[in-house]
């Protein structure tokens, strides 16, 4: 069943100064253009733009077209600027649309800030009803989930004081227990994580799963992947206002840091007379192979460094030092020692899925020969590794240097 | 292609324009709780943040009468209707505030909730209806008041008789809540776009006492200036209010269909205008 059907929507803004905020100053300009003098309100050195029809607005959205089933949580994606806050504006009626329309079936509750309408003179409980009152619930309801409100705040004794004497962490708790019990049969929420501490998103993350679990529609903008893959079954991905692309949530994450992919990961090659190196040994390249477009904490892949032996017979093992962003030593592996012959040679290190943490990596290549460095090719190349997990309630920074997921583990 | 029936199978559709004279009606009803809470968040927040408190309704009026008392009736021998000056000045005080609060804090409504606006949707006219109620609560504490002046006054000997007038009263309030709040909608509507306009209010409500008979009776202006005088709405309203509660003053049902009609063009023309602007003035404000 469709509960939201958005046709052909677009959104346009005037750019620059509309109109210069005061009446005198409008007069004025107008006096100034009808009698073909300059305009006195123009910036100087610039044209002036704000008579001209393109160049003068912008779409925040264009033409945009989806469909949300009951019971979907979609995730909307995209860099910053792409037009998704627009569209929660829109849906929540905050602003209107220029083209296209919108339709809705059942109702909405958007938390696109928290603590909306909060009056810091009125008491914790005083603030529950205005605000549950702001959000769309009647005085009933707001007294029929009191006691849960206030039990998932956690802010308890404190109810019947002030709220301007809250800390900030009670402030967005409280304020997020009034939404978060708002039982919409849609609920759109707009980076309301960025706001608070671990604990706290933890707790606004487990409670969309329950919305969700629970059969309702959610839309859902972040910019925090991890907790987007664990929510969301499908997802949109945006870029200037335009839907780039329509899929489940896999494929759009996976789009969403394809546009990121390759700035992360640095890989280096060299011709013969600029190779890095001795007489002996010279690097033709170094570089990170794997499959797909990005490297993540579940992605094999092989470290590798090509190079050419200049003498024959050369004793040489490659001893890789895999450095992270802090400069700490993740691991340092060799290869066998081997008689090199005359040419060409691959060194490479396969690592497997599910050992790496995720973060930015520096490769340093000893070429060593009887035990002694030959060469130490310092940084060369970088990769950086993503994270990608399923399934927790946890959605911070995993600390570790390595994340080796084979630990065999036992609680009794 | 419209599919049959799909006209009641949507709770709500967003388009770019609106019905002008749309007022959703049943929306503002789905929002009364809220309506009640906000009055009470405008009460509560009055009481507790002022030394005073609730006293501050009194001090008003009193020093405004007081002052008047002197300047006018005192030194400038301005008539009042030979009503007892600090009984004419008082009814007429009260009033004027009443109908002042509406237009000024209605005409405020924009910029002053532009946050909350931004952030959630609700009918954007209750901000403005519950201004209306929550002004009422003073109104009716500095009629109290002024109950109490009259009290005395009819002790040292006024000639107090209770009259129709009192009757039309709740209606004169209703009247004065109507013209403030469809002027103030009109101005806040022009504010989001202009904001050196609400400079011009402030002073422009003082002024337009001055054209209302409040601190001078209808009956001390010459005749060929009286018609000006009538055209202002509130005329009736404030003359309307003494009559009651004084027995002098002109209660005029001409005058009033007049003020009635006035109110209502005025609110259309209100609702008209917010209904354009409200749907984007975030993107202007």
């Amino acid at each position: 069943m469709i509960v939201i059907k958005v046709e052909n929507l677009s959104k346009q803004y005037r750019l620059g100064v509309v109109s210069s905020k005061t009446l005198a100053a409008d007069v004025n300009r107008f006096l100034a253009k009808v009698r073909g003098k300059e305009d006195p309100m123009m910036t100087v050195g610039v044209e002036n733009r704000l008579n001209t029809v393109d160049g003068d607005y912008i779409w925040a959205l264009k033409d945009i077209n989806f469909e949300v089933n009951e019971g979907e949580v979609l995730g909307i994606v995209g860099k910053n600027g792409a037009g998704k806050s627009t569209i929660l504006k829109i849906l929540s009626k905050v602003t209107a649309p220029t083209t296209g329309s919108v339709k809705i079936k059942g109702r909405i509750a958007s938390l696109l800030e928290v603590g909306t309408g909060f009056h810091p003179e009125l008491t914790g409980k005083e603030n529950i009803f205005l605000n549950g009152a702001i959000l769309g619930m009647t005085k009933a309801e707001i007294r029929r989930k009191f006691d849960e409100i206030v039990e998932f705040s956690g802010v308890g004794k404190y109810i019947d004081t002030p709220v301007k004497r809250y800390s900030s962490g009670m402030y967005v708790r409280l304020a997020f227990a009034v939404a978060a019990h708002l039982e919409p049969e849609i609920l759109i929420v707009d980076e309301v994580l960025a706001v608070g501490d671990a604990e706290f998103q933890k707790k606004v993350l487990g409670k969309m799963k329950d919305v969700s679990k629970q059969g309702r529609t959610v839309l859902f903008v972040s910019h925090n992947m991890v907790a987007v893959k664990s929510l969301c079954t499908k997802g949109i991905l945006l870029e200037n206002g335009m839907i780039k692309e329509q899929d489940l949530i896999g494929p759009i994450i996976d789009s969403y840091l394809n546009q990121f992919a390759g700035k992360g990961i640095i890989n280096n090659e060299w011709t013969k007379s600029n190779a890095p190196g001795t007489d002996i040994i010279k690097v033709k390249s170094a570089y990170v192979e794997f499959k797909g477009s990005h490297i993540t904490v579940n992605t094999p892949f092989n470290i590798i460094t090509e190079f050419w032996c200049e003498e024959e017979g050369f004793p040489v093992n490659v001893s890789m030092v895999l450095w992270d962003k802090n400069q700490n030593c993740v691991f340092n592996i060799s290869t066998e020692n081997i008689e090199l012959e005359k040419g060409l040679h691959k060194a490479t290190f396969n690592i497997p899925e599910q050992l790496m943490n995720d973060g930015y990596y520096y490769v340093q290549n000893y070429f060593v020969t009887n035990s002694t460095p030959h060469f130490i090719h310092n940084e060369a190349n970088a990769f950086e590794i993503i994270d990608d997990r399923d399934n927790t309630d946890w959605y911070g920074k995993w600390i570790g240097a390595v994340r080796p997921n084979f630990v065999k583990t036992e609680l009794l | 292609m419209k599919m049959k029936g799909e006209d009641k199978y949507w709770t709500e559709v967003i388009l770019p324009k609106k019905g002008n004279f749309d007022l959703r009606l049943h929306e503002l009803w789905h929002f009364k709780d809220l309506l009640s809470l906000l009055v009470r968040r405008d009460f509560v927040s009055v009481y507790k943040q002022t030394v005073l408190g609730p006293a501050w309704y009194f001090i008003q009026p009193l020093l405004t009468t007081l002052m008047m008392w002197v300047v006018f009736s005192k030194i400038a021998h301005i008539s009042t209707d030979s009503l007892p000056p600090v009984l004419f000045y008082l009814i007429g005080n009260i009033a004027w505030s009443y109908f002042a609060a509406c237009l000024n804090k209605t005409s405020n409504t924009f910029i002053a909730n532009a946050g909350i606006f931004g952030k959630v949707y609700f009918p954007r006219l209750i901000i403005p209806l519950s201004t209306v109620v929550s002004s009422l609560f003073a109104f009716f504490t500095q009629l109290i008041l002024f109950a109490g002046f009259l009290i005395y006054y009819v002790y040292q000997g006024f000639d107090f008789h209770v009259n129709i007038g009192l009757l039309v009263i709740p209606y004169f309030i209703f009247l004065m809540a109507l013209l403030g709040l469809g002027m103030g909608i009109i101005i806040s509507s022009l504010t989001t776009k202009y904001r050196d306009l609400s400079f011009l209010l402030v002073f422009g409500v003082q002024l337009y006492m001055y054209i209302t008979p409040v601190i001078y009776p209808v009956s001390s202006i010459s005749v060929e200036l009286r018609k000006y005088i009538l055209l202002n709405p509130m005329t009736s309203v404030i003359e309307g209010f003494r009559y009651a509660f004084l027995g002098k003053g002109m209660l005029d049902f001409g005058q009033i269909i007049y003020t009635t009609v006035f109110s209502i063009v005025v609110l259309l023309i209100g609702v008209l205008i917010f209904n354009k602007v409200e749907r984007n003035f975030m993107d202007t404000v």
